[in-house]
């Protein structure tokens, strides 16, 4: 990005301008474009997409009425919510209250900045891509015990409290299982974790050695923790904290919140794909850099939108666990497997320095065989249950 | 001017009035997120001396895991009325507070500049530097630290186990 801003300045496209004002009004620029351009349709569509999927998963119809089978759903919504009145509880610290729903919004959006959706398509590739995306996550939390102290609520205060304690915890096995992938990438920025991997499954860290295998799993279960997502949902749990953090909100204050939940489920997958499933690599079919480019684009979305949509499946299915249950699967299974795996993968590295592709192959052909078994149990039980509805999904 | 003095000035003025409210502020989670502000801004000056990975560290480690532990902490003990001033602690602080600021004024003062500075380049701040330094010059100060550290966890799980 900044590349190309310096070769438009060469070209004398901003002739007299000071360096200094050209790179922020690009900077303000880009952050525009991606915000209402991407981000917003993109978790917009997620919210209604979420809908529609838990529908057809419980035998409903879902939000089916705005636009083609209801894909302007979030529109009207987001209409609905900017038109409601902005409630501020007088006991609330006004303040606080009303910024903490943009504390959070920053934080998850700060995200995209280092997010590669192709080999040049990418705001900033820094030199600690994927510890930037841990730490502007972090601050996420800041912006919830904001909201849940400042509500002046105690189901509030609680959904808070709940959320600051799993967010913590889960950031310690996400991070070991990230860091799994930055020994053997030998990098931490994002495009040159991509570059050491190839386009081939089994060129990919999933496949690496069963220990990186592991360490995917971890990593989005982690991930879901820290997202505040089913089954980990506990801080806005509403049969017992009525919604938790975002109890006393109402309007747009409110909708920001969830806008950050669904538009951080994206930025799950996008690191998952970058880190573990080969990121926009594509075979070698075309030299065009602009098709390439498209090419690289719809590859990256696709693999990561897969594990946006595997979120939502997991919500549909899936209960709530207990606060205790969340803390002991942290800290008693999930810190001691991801160390295993850290340790596991370094030996890997140390016994096959250049890796094993026999191995890796093998592993795919496993994963291969484990997910058409698995489809082949969902066709079952989808022509079991009700075959006229799952078989039509345009009703 | 350049940009980036520009940027250093508002950065270290918006720095010196968050650190201020963390002192002046009488409601105790207000001041605990003016510090929050204030390692946030730190970590912003840190990328702007082209140390990218201090700074990123400083906002996960500070202002994301420490300071979410002292607001938990602060909030749950939930401090309904504001922390009265207290006469004693106030000139202690004072004190101590004045004698620093005469020590860094003589510092400040003497205009000569460092003897051996270091030119700041595109990797003076890279992970790969920073790894390098800290596991061959300052190898020992390193596994100091790592074995504190150490001994702090088992000193807090021992606490947190004794017998009532």
């Amino acid at each position: 990005m900044q590349a190309y801003i310096d070769q438009l300045i060469r070209d004398g496209y901003f002739a007299g301008m000071p360096k200094e004002v050209v790179y922020a009004v690009a900077m303000v620029l880009a952050a525009f474009i991606v915000l209402s351009v991407f981000v917003a349709p993109l978790a917009g569509v997620t919210s209604w997409l979420e809908r529609r999927v838990w529908a057809r998963m419980q035998s409903r119809v879902g939000p089916n009425r705005v636009g083609p089978q209801g894909i302007l759903q979030w529109l009207a919504d987001g209409i609905k919510n900017l038109l409601k009145e902005d409630l501020i509880p007088s006991a609330a610290d006004a303040k606080l209250f009303s910024l903490a729903p943009y504390v959070v919004f920053v934080g998850f959006l700060c995200a995209f900045v280092v997010i590669p959706f192709g080999s040049q398509l990418i705001v900033a590739d820094l030199n600690i891509g994927i510890l930037y995306i841990l730490a502007v996550t972090s601050l996420v939390v800041v912006g919830i015990l904001m909201a849940g102290w400042s509500s002046n609520n105690k189901w509030s205060l609680l959904g808070g409290m709940r959320s600051a304690a799993q967010i913590v915890s889960y950031e310690i096995p996400a991070g070991l299982s990230i860091l799994t992938i930055v020994f053997l990438a030998g990098t931490m920025s994002m495009q040159g974790i991509i570059k050491a991997q190839g386009w081939a499954p089994w060129d990919w860290f999933l496949f690496n050695n069963p220990f990186t295998f592991a360490a995917f799993f971890l990593y989005f279960t982690a991930a879901l923790a820290e997202g505040n997502r089913t089954p980990f949902d506990i801080p806005e749990a509403e049969s017992e904290l009525v919604a938790g953090y975002v109890t006393e909100y109402s309007g747009m204050r409110f909708l920001f919140f969830f806008f950050a939940e669904w538009g951080n489920l994206y930025v799950i997958g996008a690191v998952a794909t970058t880190l573990f499933l080969g990121g926009w690599q594509v075979p070698p079919v075309t030299s065009d850099p602009i098709l390439l480019g498209v090419l690289q684009f719809v590859v990256f979305f696709l693999k990561a939108y897969l594990w946006v949509f595997i979120a939502m499946w997991v919500r549909a299915t899936l209960p709530r666990v207990r606060v205790d249950q969340l803390m002991a699967l942290c800290w008693k299974y999930m810190v001691p497997l991801s160390f295993l795996c850290l340790l596991g993968t370094i030996c890997w590295m140390l016994v096959f320095p250049k890796g094993n592709q026999i191995f890796s192959v093998a592993m795919f052909v496993l994963g291969l065989l484990i997910v058409a078994y698995f489809f082949k149990r969902v066709v079952f039980q989808i022509r079991h249950a009700r075959p006229e509805l799952y078989f039509k999904p345009h009703i | 001017m350049d940009a980036s003095v520009i940027l250093f000035y508002v950065i270290s003025v918006l720095l010196v009035l968050s650190s201020l409210m963390v002192v002046f502020l009488r409601n105790v989670v207000h001041c605990a997120l003016a510090l929050v502000v204030a390692l946030f801004l730190i970590a912003i000056l840190f990328v702007m001396l082209h140390a990218p990975m201090v700074g990123v560290l400083q906002v996960l480690v500070y202002a994301g895991a420490i300071m979410v532990l002292f607001l938990f902490v602060i909030m749950f003990l939930n401090p309904t009325a504001s922390e009265p001033r207290r006469k004693l602690w106030w000139g202690f602080g004072s004190a101590a507070a004045l004698l620093l600021a005469a020590s860094l004024a003589a510092l400040l003062s003497n205009g000569e500049a460092p003897a051996d500075p270091v030119t700041a380049t595109e990797t003076f701040g890279s992970p790969e530097t920073l790894a390098k330094s800290l596991f061959t010059d300052f190898v020992l100060p390193f596994e100091i630290t790592s074995v504190l550290l150490l001994v702090a966890i088992i000193g807090a799980v021992v606490l947190a186990k004794r017998e009532p």
